[in-house]
């Protein structure tokens, strides 16, 4: 739900614009050792463009939900980039203080916008990973559908 | 004034190995970690993460247990911990609408879109002690539910309201505009809603509680309803100049109040449901319910009331809310004051002899005009 809320949110881009921030929005659930498995596929020679390094992002609300945006108040993010030897470059931008996690997340930028491992990286870390998540949110969703009130059952008299 | 006294060293050295051996308590009893802090204990987690104002449980976490959960202290390391990081921008304003919903509850509707939502709260239960919770209990797993069709809709009951024209329209965002920070600029009164919504969020709770309830207790009353409350996990998304796209950092837990309060209106407006406004980090519902009340009640001068009251008075609340400047100008009326002092020693006994001999002349003359 908070993912497709994520690339909803977005105005309307270029698909492959799409595609990455949705590769992004999975990442940006994960946890450092889902993402670790990266290392197994990213080519030799890789450049830190930036060393990852961890600052803080200050984080906005809106008045009433809707009207015009206010500080909420600071998280702390950390941020990487990377270069593949074939010249493609990949970000992660990531909540928290985790500075593989972050340089991970752009290994797999980088290797999703390269695009020859795109099988790979899906089949290793995207999917086993998107399947985890939905799974945790149908949980999740079910959990608190629990607590779902329905003012009709003490009245209905139907059983 | 303040002089520098030399001396307290090994003393002072001493004090913090016995703090941290006093924090340890007894040693027969296992430590606590960070993370048991951060999974058991969230909603202090929450509270340090507001107070501090900066989302992050691990920091939060480790922070309660470095102050022997003492939470103002808590926020203080936090807030210390901040200003050694650099800030990497603002993020595009989160989307509560698009709230993946742990708990959803409106006071004002009973069937509403969306549906009533209790989740995990306090509420009805009777407080009576779980002595369950002394030992190592199984705890039962929550139950689970079918989840009604894909994508529910949960409208805001605000929008509901705002459709009929019955509430005050938010003013719509005008992009690009500045938005106010009082971490980058002092705060000065009046503030704009921006900078007094910034501060309310990192307010003491406990002091926006009491003026909350000040308020509801005739002290400038806004005949509140709880037009909702929502709680559950947003997207942060961050503008990344380099990709010219906004980039999905992650989600966060944040609780969200409107508060619907009675009327504003005049000959040409007719009347409408008036707001106050609630927004903080994690599961934490009566900070933004109080936060509500006290943003409601800050408005009353814009909305042609008379500001008499503490809760509506700008410079009272914004000035008082922070805890860890409170904390910092009352306790350190501890530190060394003694040159101070010595001077009023002074001044009180030269007083006390000016009094006496005044005294003293003042029996010689009423001595003299009796004889």
């Amino acid at each position: 739900m908070s993912r497709e809320a994520v690339s909803r949110s977005s105005l309307p881009e270029d698909p492959s614009i799409a595609a990455r921030r949705a590769v992004m929005a999975l990442v940006a659930e994960a946890t450092a050792i889902e993402l670790r498995a990266v290392r197994a596929i990213a080519p030799v020679g890789v450049v830190d463009l930036r060393a990852p390094e961890t600052g803080l992002v200050m984080v906005r609300g809106r008045i009433g939900g809707t009207g015009a945006a206010f500080n909420l108040g600071e998280a702390t993010m950390t941020r990487a980039a990377v270069r593949l030897p074939s010249g493609a470059t990949g970000f992660g931008h990531l909540l928290g203080r985790d500075p593989a996690r972050a340089r991970d997340a752009a290994l797999i930028d980088a290797l999703w916008v390269e695009g020859t491992r795109r099988d790979r990286l899906e089949r290793e870390i995207l999917a086993p990973l998107r399947a985890r998540l939905d799974r945790d949110a149908r949980l999740r969703a079910a959990e608190v559908a629990s607590t779902r009130v329905d003012f009709f059952t003490l009245v209905r008299g139907d059983d | 004034m303040y002089v520098s006294v030399k001396g307290g060293e090994r003393a002072i050295r001493a004090a913090h190995r016995l703090l941290a051996h006093r924090r340890r308590g007894d040693r027969a009893v296992p430590e606590v970690a960070a993370d048991q802090i951060r999974e058991q204990l969230s909603l202090a987690v929450d509270r340090v993460m507001n107070e501090g104002s900066l989302h992050d449980r691990d920091l939060a976490a480790l922070a309660i247990k470095q102050a022997r959960g003492d939470l103002i202290e808590a926020a203080f390391l936090v807030r210390a911990y901040r200003t050694t990081l650099p800030r990497f921008g603002a993020s595009r304003p989160i989307d509560t609408g698009a709230m993946a919903v742990e708990r959803r509850v409106s006071a004002t509707f009973k069937d509403l879109p969306g549906g009533q939502i209790l989740g995990p709260t306090f509420d009805y239960t009777h407080r009576l002690l779980d002595f369950a919770l002394e030992g190592e209990s199984e705890v039962p797993v929550a139950e689970v539910a079918a989840v009604p069709p894909a994508e529910t809709a949960m409208p805001r009951v605000t929008d509901l309201l705002g459709d009929e024209g019955l509430i005050e329209a938010e003013p719509p965002a005008c992009d690009g505009a500045e938005v106010g920070d009082l971490t980058r600029a002092p705060l000065r009164v009046p503030a704009a809603r921006d900078l007094r919504l910034q501060q309310l969020a990192r307010g003491d709770e406990g002091f926006l509680l009491a003026l909350g309830y000040s308020s509801q207790r005739g002290f400038g009353s806004t005949h509140p309803f709880a037009g909702e409350i929502r709680i559950g996990e947003v997207a942060v998304e961050f503008d990344v100049p380099e990709l010219g796209f906004a980039v999905p950092l992650g989600l966060i837990a944040v609780s969200e109040c409107q508060m619907v309060n009675q009327f504003a209106g005049s000959s040409v407006v007719p009347p409408t449901f008036t707001r106050g406004y609630g927004l903080a980090f994690g599961q934490s519902e009566r900070k933004v319910m109080a936060m509500a009340l006290v943003d409601r009640a800050l408005r009353t001068e814009e909305l042609g009331g008379e500001a008499v009251h503490p809760a509506q008075d700008q410079e009272f609340v914004l000035a008082h809310a922070d805890n860890v400047q409170a904390t910092g100008f009352v306790e350190h009326l501890k530190l060394p004051h003694y040159v101070d002092f010595q001077a009023e020693l002074a001044l009180v006994r030269a007083m006390r002899r000016e009094h006496a001999a005044r005294a003293e002349t003042a029996a010689d003359a009423f001595e003299e005009a009796a004889e």
